[in-house]
């Protein structure tokens, strides 16, 4: 028998700890399981292996993948290559923020609560509504969530969803729609890539909500002023990218009833994907109807400020089958993340870093455009991501840029949301000017027709 | 006093230099229409590094953690987080790439999920495996809308509406199958604290879609009926879905398909080891028998010739739960848990859990009344009713604090009044086993000597114990503050 550095028991605890129990054999402990059950049983067929080995196995299929960090990257679609300060993976690091759980006994909790406290206050500011949770999964169950919201809360069950959503939160909405029984229309975009408003019906009966994403998925900042008027009581929900909100007027402004958003770029590594940071805020009249955890300030005995779990009685463990949603285990690691970054950041420097990604976009779509044979698709105000047209189709161009070290962008065409070739091109303030001269001039090359040879080093 | 980062730091301080504008810059105007800009900035703090570590740091010594000592939430499975996962996970490799940046580029991340889905497989006797949800509840809807899924197919969604529950099931459950439109039906404990078989009987007919069974139950008891609960349900057409969140009990020596089970959800943040992250980051894979497979999320990982893939084309799946591929960062850590455990390690740790459980259990069912007096597997329940007139369970858990320990799960579940449900895990030692069952004895006797002393916990002890004294949970209820 190996002797494993997790349990701590040796055979002759195992023998003491028996004897207290009145048995003789470990086996015993497990009679209640049907012997035909434990007969069937099969292993793996894993040898265990040492710490020194796993970390040679593991680190060797690092290796088999690509990543942001050898190429140069211009991929975003909802995971963006932001720089993540170096506090933030030390401090989230700490055992007692990293083994702890749901902040069940607050006396024990109080760091938790209090930040999740900070995360839900620095939310609200972001995106200008009275409050927030303390997270949801992503951003695509995050807004079929406040889909969900909107149901319960007015009762109806059809809702309008921007064809220029991103097409991955949309594919959550379908599938969490089909489950509760909801119907979803699509509302085209205009030649500017924003919601094309007119196409919104002025009937609005048993209308429950309007989801909107801006940027969206073209990058396109949506204008939603006057928005609300259109559906009246339906909810106005939107999904917005946290870092845009340093320079754009926050949905709040715009009668927003719920706003969600993917919280990855506050902090948070691209990690494949996940885990990812569900945003979710609304309205202080809606706070009941609200899915996930939140924190609330109280007092303890001594009138000494304190932080416990706010409005428990709305979640499942209470409420059973008539609760807000059935969300427990949330992403509270990645809300610290994002709580620290904004700390960090700060008030000022959230709007320099809106900017520096804003600069950088137009600087690169600028050059891009003047390459014959690329244009820009869409003539609407955008932030930090933009499509654009080639004449070629993009696969190959991926291909080639790739094998120069870059992550050219995302082609748009398994998506089926625009006809031609498109290419969704995302820019932070990680990139340089010398960067972006360089994929620039490799684009520009691409306009020979005979396909790029030899570009592989 | 100061509490949150908001009360610190002056105008002008932060806590991040950004590089200067490498390019050139364009009047804001230009770019974005006047109405669109914002005019007020968030007021975020405005604090130095320096004061942000230190904050931070500071709330972190308010916190009690698995890496603080015993940590015994039922239900929870709260072991230690092994901190060579934390690096693995942390590997350029995977923490800095794109899902988007193509399969090619993406074999290690793909490969990692295939081979965890076949671990995972393999472990629960399953056929096929999805990643993607992020924690058990959202594994628990996965499976819900699999079920709805798969009689929509046949046909005979129309008369399959319930999902029986029985009362000792884990505390999602109920709100996952009514975010599917599913009726529930709660089935009763017996007295042996098992699924009242009768109970049970008496619902079972066409219009059940399937059960939800946590196993062991919250109770912390094996459904010795199992197999005659799953060949129940099977006979009327229905579904069996299991709740894995107490997998620990048994991973290594029992598997939820060869108790005939259809559909199955891992809390990869309990059984595999990833750290609980005050809350999160989770997983909650969900394996299915053959015949679901169909239904499961795209995209599916498949394995083809010399490599793997992305597989969308999945006509009667559910559809997408995740904005990506789920938390791939926990999957790194629970891959490498299982392969530096192996068969022969996660064998010892059912058996290590269990142990240490029924340890517990022996030792403090003689102070504390165990209504369900036999033995149990990896959790057991405690009550203190009719111990003292005046305490409650939570006192009881209030005053463990001072002493340094952190309390169990109390008041769940739900069928056991003034209850205490306590899970040690297998990766606490004898001796902490020791220091938390005489903490418990001792609060018991102080129950008659002092129970002021309980009423009156925590006492605001300093390091790892409370940071503050009881707290008013009526009044953050009644005027909720949510934010500064």
């Amino acid at each position: 028998m190996s002797t494993f550095e997790f349990i701590p028991n040796t055979p002759e605890d195992q023998r003491k700890m028996l004897a207290e129990i009145g048995l003789s054999d470990i086996e015993q402990l497990f009679a209640d399981i049907p012997a035909e059950v434990l007969r069937r049983f099969q292993p793996i067929g894993l040898e265990p292996l040492s710490e020194l080995e796993v970390y040679n196995l593991v680190s060797q299929i690092a290796a088999q993948n690509a990543h942001t960090g050898e190429y140069v990257s211009f991929l975003g679609a909802g995971i963006y290559d932001h720089y993540v300060p170096a506090i933030i993976a030390h401090l989230i690091s700490r055992g007692e923020f990293l083994t702890c759980y749901t902040p069940y006994q607050a006396e024990l909790s109080q760091g938790t609560l209090t930040w999740m406290f900070e995360f839900q206050t620095m939310i609200c500011e972001l995106t200008a509504m009275e409050v927030a949770n303390s997270s949801m999964y992503d951003g695509g169950s995050a807004l079929a969530e406040a889909m969900l919201m909107a149901k319960n809360v007015t009762g109806k069950t059809r809702f309008l969803v921007a064809r220029s959503l991103n097409p991955y939160y949309r594919k959550c909405l379908e599938t969490y729609a089909w489950g509760a029984g909801l119907e979803l229309f699509e509302i085209p975009f205009t030649k500017t890539g924003q919601l094309d408003r007119d196409a919104i019906p002025k009937e609005t009966e048993n209308l429950a909500g309007l989801i909107v994403q801006t940027p969206n998925f073209f990058g396109v900042i949506e204008d939603l002023s006057g928005l609300k008027d259109l559906i009246k009581d339906a909810f106005l929900i939107v999904s917005a990218n946290p870092i845009s909100l340093g320079i754009l007027a926050p949905p709040g402004l715009f009668g927003a009833d719920i706003v969600t958003g993917e919280g990855q770029p506050l902090g948070i590594p691209q990690s494949f994907g996940g885990p990812l940071l569900g945003l979710f805020a609304t309205r202080m009249s809606y706070v009941r109807r609200m899915p996930g955890r939140m924190a609330g300030r109280t007092v303890d005995a001594d009138g000494r400020i304190g932080y416990v779990m706010a409005l428990q009685t709305r979640e499942q463990h209470i409420r059973r089958e008539k609760a807000t949603s059935n969300i427990c285990t949330n992403q509270a690691l990645m809300a610290l993340c994002a709580a620290i970054y904004l700390a960090t950041v700060g008030r000022r420097g959230l709007r320099k870093l809106a900017e520096l990604n804003l600069q950088k976009a137009h600087y690169l779509a600028e050059k891009i455009v003047k390459i014959p044979g690329f244009a820009l698709r869409f003539s609407g105000p955008f932030f930090n991501e933009f499509v654009v047209q080639t004449r070629k189709k993009p696969a190959r161009l991926l291909k080639a840029l790739r094998d120069e070290g870059f992550f050219g962008g995302l082609d748009l065409a398994p998506y089926e949301l625009l006809d031609g070739n498109n290419l969704l091109i995302a820019v932070t303030e990680k990139r340089t000017r010398e960067e972006m001269d360089r994929f620039v001039t490799r684009l520009r090359l691409d306009r020979s027709p005979s396909p790029a040879k030899g570009w592989r080093r | 006093m100061k509490t949150t980062i908001f009360d610190m730091g002056e105008e002008g301080r932060t806590g991040l230099r950004l590089p200067p504008c490498d390019v050139p810059e364009r009047n804001l105007t230009e770019l974005i229409p006047a109405e669109l800009i914002r005019k007020e900035d968030p007021r975020l703090p405005q604090v130095s590094q320096v004061e942000v570590v230190r904050h931070y740091t500071r709330l972190s010594r308010m916190n009690y953690g698995v890496d603080n000592g015993i940590y015994p939430l039922g239900s929870c499975t709260m072991k230690y987080n092994p901190r060579i996962n934390e690096d693995m996970a942390r590997l350029a490799g995977f923490a800095h790439a794109h899902p988007l940046q193509g399969e090619e580029l993406s074999q290690g991340a793909l490969r990692l999920m295939y081979e965890l889905g076949e671990y995972l497989c393999a472990i629960g006797g399953m056929d096929a495996i999805t990643l993607q949800p992020a924690a058990g509840a959202h594994g628990e809807l996965t499976g819900m809308l699999i079920i709805k899924k798969h009689f929509e197919r046949i046909k005979e969604l129309h008369k399959r509406t319930k999902i029986l529950l029985p009362d000792s099931a884990h505390g999602t459950n109920p709100a996952s199958a009514a975010m599917c439109g599913f009726e529930v039906v709660h089935i009763p404990s017996d007295s042996r604290g098992l699924v009242d078989l009768q109970a049970l009987k008496a619902h079972l007919d066409e219009s059940v879609a399937g059960i939800m069974l946590t196993n062991p139950n919250t109770l912390g008891l094996f459904e010795t009926d199992i197999l005659e609960i799953t060949k129940l349900i099977h006979d009327v057409g229905g579904l069996v879905y299991y709740d894995g969140a107490n997998l620990n009990a048994i991973v290594g020596r029992a598997r939820p398909g060869d108790m005939g089970v259809d559909i199955v959800h891992y809390n990869l943040h309990k059984t595999f080891s990833t750290p609980h992250g005050g809350g999160g980051p989770g997983a909650g894979p969900v394996a299915v028998v053959k015949k679901l497979e169909p239904y499961l999320p795209v995209p599916r990982i498949v394995k083809r010739k010399n490599s793997y893939a992305l597989d969308y084309d999945r006509p009667h799946s559910i559809g997408k739960i995740h904005s990506f591929y789920g938390n791939f960062g926990v999957l790194v850590r629970a891959y490498t848990y299982i392969r530096m455990m192996g068969d022969e390690g996660l064998r010892a740790v059912s058996t290590n859990a269990v142990l240490n459980a029924n340890y517990l259990r022996a030792r403090l069912s003689r102070v504390y009344k165990a209504p369900y007096d036999r033995l149990c597997m990896h959790e057991f329940v405690l009550t203190t009713k009719g111990m003292s007139e005046e305490i409650r369970t939570l006192d009881v858990a209030k005053r463990l604090i001072d002493y340094g320990v952190h309390p169990s799960s109390i008041y769940f579940p739900l069928i056991v009044p003034e209850v205490m449900m306590i899970e040690p895990t297998e990766t606490v030692s004898k001796e902490e086993l020791d220091r938390f069952a005489d903490a418990l004895i001792k609060v018991a006797q102080e129950m008659k000597e002092d129970p002021q002393i309980l009423k009156e916990a925590p006492h605001a002890v300093p390091v790892y114990g409370a940071a503050v004294r009881r707290l008013d949970e009526v009044r953050a209820a009644k005027e909720p503050i949510l934010r500064g």
